[in-house]
């Protein structure tokens, strides 16, 4: 097992290499940071020259690429470029940011998957309940919805709810616009009030497109194995019901679950940037607009680059789950 | 019905008609293709969705030469709420949400088919090339999904239409180099285990070429899938073409796309709900009678496949 992961660590390193230098390529061929400068009154060539040589745009990509990366990895990961930004460091601009995103994100995809996972079991092994037609039509509906959409609805839901609270004499629960700076105090109770009601509806809203991929995904998968050989000779030995779905089929019925949570990776995150983007919180959403806005390459490929190394990451842990769920899946 | 299965079960397109001509000798013979249609026609969610499709394919681009107002009309009026010269009323600057819609839906379907034409076309060639050659090239393309899959499309969309500016092609190429992979993998797969059939082993003792056996004989005998995932992709393309341009990040003002629409007025959803619900329910609708036409194509493709969405 060992071996294996470092093995995958090892072959996810060119990966990651070329990634990044196609990223720095598109980056740099994208736009040029400085088009800006020109216009504003005052700035003349020799002006323009010396910020192009301070910044190292006048050498070609390939050794920007070179000075970029080996920066990089010596944890040097550059300043903000954009006009106004008073030079940000890129470190603590993207860690703030992943930590956002990533309080938000674990939350709700833990509660998608375990929501979603048991929705689907409950709809395959009720198959053709009204239960199942329930849960399969909202699944097949939310599937089809686009997510920010779902945010918007969540959210003006949410500010109504704080009218009605408001109108009983009742202080608002719900945040609407980002979490408060500075983290939550008071005493314990209200702790848990400040943060659940930051939470909630965004958390909600990216749970519920999630949801939807997971519970189709275990309702099918589960029904495959409902109906395979193993499980009718389980059945057959008397085995108990509930035995049979969850010692036989559940843990058979995860492994496509598995996939699809490291696979969607890509797309929770969409969904939490533009989560993010509806509720207003500073997250990698805003800060990935913000820097595509203000073409802030620096900025950018601090933030591609971590993203892409969680990818790798999660695809890993992935298939490490496999082998964990699978006993046939042999790693090594 | 046992006649039925062996008919589109038979890996040879052509084999079909002759399989189930003995049993009922009342019956017309029917090809695959015939058999598929008559599925396909008798799914009834999946006819009703066509139906919505339809007209939301009319309504985008003919509605324009009938309504009165273009969407580019801007009139004094600001903020009308629903009424019969303007049934779902206008934004901020006055122009009339239903020409917006109109407007908006075409630029959406536009972009989704264009999507979705590119991103088959380049997976079903892709796929094909790897699974029957094999090899290097296989392994080539294994590693350029392994790539692509680790950078974020929104991202990659987003620089891309900063840098080259915000025309719908350019949200169409970029949301397509990232909508291949998906089909390239299915191609592949079936490509795997179709290459290793007679029919393709005799193609190649006669002398057929490598591209005429992935287009002739290989491609035929994968259509249903490959239909079944490019209208599922025109689906994804809606949604993620909408999320885009809601970030500002797609389709730039003056141009209008469904996402754009929904940017521009969600801030009125509790003030003037129409102007978020108009938008809403064209979007949420498309992209559901998209999903409903690829679930109606995969049950008449795969007779095996019941009823019940997966």
């Amino acid at each position: 097992m060992i071996r294996y992961i470092i093995r995958r660590l090892l072959i996810s390193i060119p990966i990651l290499i070329i990634g990044s230098f196609a990223c720095y390529v598109l980056v740099a061929t994208a736009g040029n940071p400085l088009a800006e400068m020109r216009f504003r009154p005052g700035v003349t060539d020799a002006d323009i020259r010396a910020a192009e040589a301070t910044l190292g745009l006048d050498k070609p990509v390939i050794v920007r690429y070179w000075n970029w990366l080996t920066d990089f990895l010596s944890g040097d990961w550059g300043q903000s470029i954009a006009l106004g930004q008073a030079k940000t460091a890129v470190f603590p601009a993207v860690t703030d940011a992943l930590w956002t995103t990533g309080r938000l994100v674990i939350g709700a995809e833990l509660l998608a998957l375990t929501l979603g996972v048991s929705v689907g079991v409950l709809a395959a092994v009720r198959q053709y309940s009204i239960f199942d037609y329930l849960a399969t039509s909202t699944a097949f509906l939310m599937f089809s919805m686009p997510i920010f959409c779902v945010a918007v609805i969540v959210k003006n839901y949410g500010i109504q709810f704080n009218n009605v609270l408001e109108s009983m004499g009742l202080d608002r629960w719900l945040t609407t616009a980002g979490p408060r700076p500075g983290g939550f105090s008071g005493s314990f109770g209200e702790v848990v009030f400040k943060y659940t009601g930051t939470f909630l509806l965004p958390t909600v809203a990216l749970m519920l497109i999630s949801f939807a991929a997971y519970s189709r995904f275990e309702r099918a998968s589960m029904l495959e194995i409902l109906h395979s050989d193993f499980v009718r000779t389980a059945r057959a030995k008397g085995i108990s019901q509930s035995r049979v779905i969850f010692r036989h089929a559940f843990r058979n019925a995860l492994i496509p679950v598995a996939t699809l949570f490291s696979l969607n990776f890509g797309a929770v995150l969409s969904g939490a940037i533009i989560t993010e983007t509806v509720f207003g919180w500073a997250g990698m959403g805003t800060l990935l607009v913000n820097s595509v806005r203000q073409f802030d390459p620096p900025m950018l490929m601090g933030w591609l680059a971590v993203t892409a190394t969680l990818i790798v990451l999660f695809n890993l842990i992935a298939d490490v789950v496999y082998g964990i769920l699978d006993p046939r899946i042999r790693l090594g | 019905m046992a006649n039925i299965n062996l008919a589109s079960e038979g890996g040879v397109v052509n084999s079909a008609p002759e399989a189930d001509s003995h049993e009922f000798d009342a019956t017309k013979t029917r090809t695959q293709g015939q058999l598929v249609l008559r599925r396909f026609l008798r799914h009834r969610l999946a006819m009703v969705s066509l139906g919505v499709f339809v007209f939301l394919v009319l309504f985008a681009f003919v509605g324009p030469f009938i309504w009165t107002y273009d969407y580019e009309d801007v009139t004094s009026k600001s903020y009308q709420p629903m009424s019969g010269t303007h049934p779902l009323g206008t934004t901020q600057v006055g122009k009339d949400m239903l020409a917006l819609l109109m407007r908006g839906t075409g630029y959406s379907l536009q972009i989704a088919l264009i999507v979705a034409a590119l991103a088959t076309a380049i997976g079903v060639t892709f796929g094909a090339l790897a699974g029957y050659l094999r090899g290097f090239v296989d392994a080539a393309l294994m590693r350029l999904v392994d790539l692509l899959l680790i950078i974020p499309q929104i991202a990659v969309a987003a620089i891309v239409v900063k840098g080259f500016s915000g025309s719908w092609y350019v949200v169409a190429l970029v949301l397509a180099a990232f909508a291949w992979m998906q089909i390239a993998r299915i191609t592949r797969g079936e490509t795997l285990s179709l290459a290793q059939r007679e029919f393709v082993e005799a193609a190649r003792a006669c002398g057929a070429s490598t591209p005429r056996i992935i287009f002739k004989h290989l491609v035929p005998n994968m259509i249903g899938s490959i239909t079944v995932n490019a209208t599922l992709a025109i689906a994804a393309a809606v949604l993620t073409e909408a999320a885009l341009s809601f970030l500002g990040l797609g389709v730039q003002p003056p141009d209008t796309s469904l996402g754009v629409i929904v940017l521009e007025n969600y801030g009125q959803f509790l003030n003037r709900p129409w102007l978020f619900w108009g938008p809403f329910i064209v979007l949420v609708s498309l992209s559901l009678a998209v999903n409903f036409i690829g679930d109606g194509l995969r049950d008449a493709f795969d007779p095996r496949q019941t009823k019940v969405r997966a």
